[in-house]
């Protein structure tokens, strides 16, 4: 039997002492609650730069919710995020923490992508106008040079020959490809996957799972993986976090998550899916 | 009974009261259009003292009679300095009256675009106004234009309220020259199917509105 390959680990350990100026995402401290329900306690998180961290765990286990707070879909209810060296929903005034401004705010999602899980194309756009929308409106290129950069992307997630073609035109698959040719173009250091294969009808998951294989593999990109895919997070990841009600049970690289793990409810959690 | 050379040479009077009536309205409807959108994303905002007062605002005047407002906003409004012409005054109170319809209507367009469109457009950053621009308006509005131009259609027939106010518009001309000659069958009548001209003719531009906008969303 052979030994699994072991990716050079870009993880830096989540239980920090000090400040670890590789990570380019930290999550410090983390609450959030949802009224009385308590999504994420006290997450403490750090991800290094041009890591690749898979997410898994039951639903209700705030996996999801770890992302929105990061694209600030969500507001924390108590403490902080820090993205590549700044805080993302606070600025620091007079040596204070308070609460971010909208400009700050801003300032720091645009190092941010997502994709989501139903795709969110807008609909009364054709293709290459939703890849443009947001270069031209939010970066202020002219309409030329937004076009050039959409098509190259477009070209490159294959879908070259749908530039006039509408959302509701397309498959589940080839929406979502756009989708992530729509994030990419705005050039984000850290991109989120929020379960975007679960929507897809079975054959088409794999067309949009290359595409982010690719991603994995030619870029330097930072990405955050929440997927029930765990043979494509098991190829893809450097680091697999198993999360439950709203803690990191356990982490590791995923050979020793997917086959030696150790805490029970990770291998209760595991059973569940065809083994890898 | 109908005495047809008498029509016709009432006709042309007539005519010039309808260009009154159809002023009225478009300027009216434009105004309400306008502040309609206002009030509806205003009653979205996040600032409670905003949104609250806005809704207690809209609300009171959708359910206050128009022609009070109107009677308001000629005699009332001089008094607190705000004098206008008749004119004007018709045409603030039926724009101020249908901007509370239409915020309603804009309402129900803007609640029927998915959370995930406004999610997408954050992910992107886009900045709120280009959200609203591009990304919510153009998929708010084309599906509520029907019932707009419904609207439409009822503010061209509130306008002889107007002459309350002593706008001379296309019915009170038509009393008018009926008291002068006793004769009312014709004016009457002649009123009544230039309102029906005009509400038809509205209908139709709504529908030919409607099937260019909405052609591409299947």
């Amino acid at each position: 039997m052979t030994e699994p390959e072991t990716k050079e680990s870009k993880a830096p350990a989540s239980d920090t002492d000090g400040d670890n100026e590789s990570a380019i995402v930290k999550y410090r401290s983390l609450d959030k609650s949802f009224g009385d329900l308590e999504v994420i306690k006290s997450l403490d998180l750090d991800v290094g730069r041009g890591e690749i961290v898979g997410l898994i765990g039951p639903s209700g286990s705030g996996k999801t919710t770890i992302l929105r707070l990061l694209m600030t879909l969500e507001e924390p209810t108590s403490g902080t995020i820090e993205v590549d060296g700044e805080y993302l929903w606070h600025e620091e005034k007079e040596g204070k923490l308070v609460k971010a401004s909208e400009k700050h705010l801003r300032k720091v999602r645009s190092k941010i992508g997502m994709i989501f899980q139903h795709f969110n194309l807008f609909p009364h756009m054709k293709i290459l106008e939703n890849v443009t929308a947001a270069p031209r409106y939010v970066q202020g290129l002219s309409k030329e040079e937004a076009r050039k950069k959409g098509k190259e992307l477009l070209e490159k997630v294959g879908l070259g020959d749908k530039f006039t073609d509408y959302p509701s035109q397309l498959s589940g698959g080839q929406q979502q490809r756009v989708a992530i040719a729509r994030a990419l173009v705005m050039k984000p250091k850290v991109m989120l996957f929020d379960e975007v294969t679960a929507a897809l009808d079975p054959e088409l998951v794999g067309e949009v799972l290359e595409v982010i294989e690719e991603l994995a593999e030619e870029t330097e990109m930072t990405m955050l993986i929440v997927s029930h895919e765990m043979g494509f997070i098991k190829d893809v990841a450097d680091r697999v976090l198993f999360l439950c009600d709203g803690n990191i049970v356990e982490e590791g690289p995923p050979e020793y998550i997917f086959e030696r793990p150790d805490h029970p409810r990770t291998q209760q959690f595991l059973e569940r899916f065809i083994n890898l | 009974m109908w005495d047809m050379s008498y029509a016709i040479e009432i006709f042309p009077k007539l005519l010039s009261a309808l260009r009154i009536t159809i002023a009225a309205t478009f300027v009216g409807f434009a105004l309400a259009s306008v502040l309609g959108l206002v009030w509806a994303v205003a009653r979205r905002s996040e600032i409670k003292v905003i949104s609250r007062t806005v809704g207690l605002l809209v609300d009171f005047i959708r359910t206050t009679p128009l022609l009070a407002q109107l009677y308001f906003i000629f005699y009332v409004f001089p008094q607190f300095g705000l004098t206008l012409n008749a004119f004007a005054s018709g045409v603030l109170g039926l724009g101020l009256h249908y901007s509370t319809y239409l915020s309603e209507v804009y309402r129900s367009g803007i609640d029927g675009i998915p959370k995930g469109q406004w999610e997408a457009a954050r992910a992107l950053n886009f900045s709120t106004v280009r959200t609203w621009a591009k990304i919510i308006l153009p998929q708010a509005v084309p599906p509520i234009l029907p019932v707009m131009g419904g609207y439409l259609i009822g503010m061209f027939k509130q306008t002889p309220l107007l002459s309350a106010i002593t706008v001379v518009e296309l019915l009170q001309t038509a009393q008018i020259i009926g008291s002068d000659t006793f004769r009312y069958l014709e004016p009457i009548t002649m009123v009544g199917f230039l309102f029906l001209v005009l509400s038809y003719t509205s209908s139709l531009g709504v529908d030919w509105l409607d099937s260019k906008v909405n052609k591409h969303l299947s």
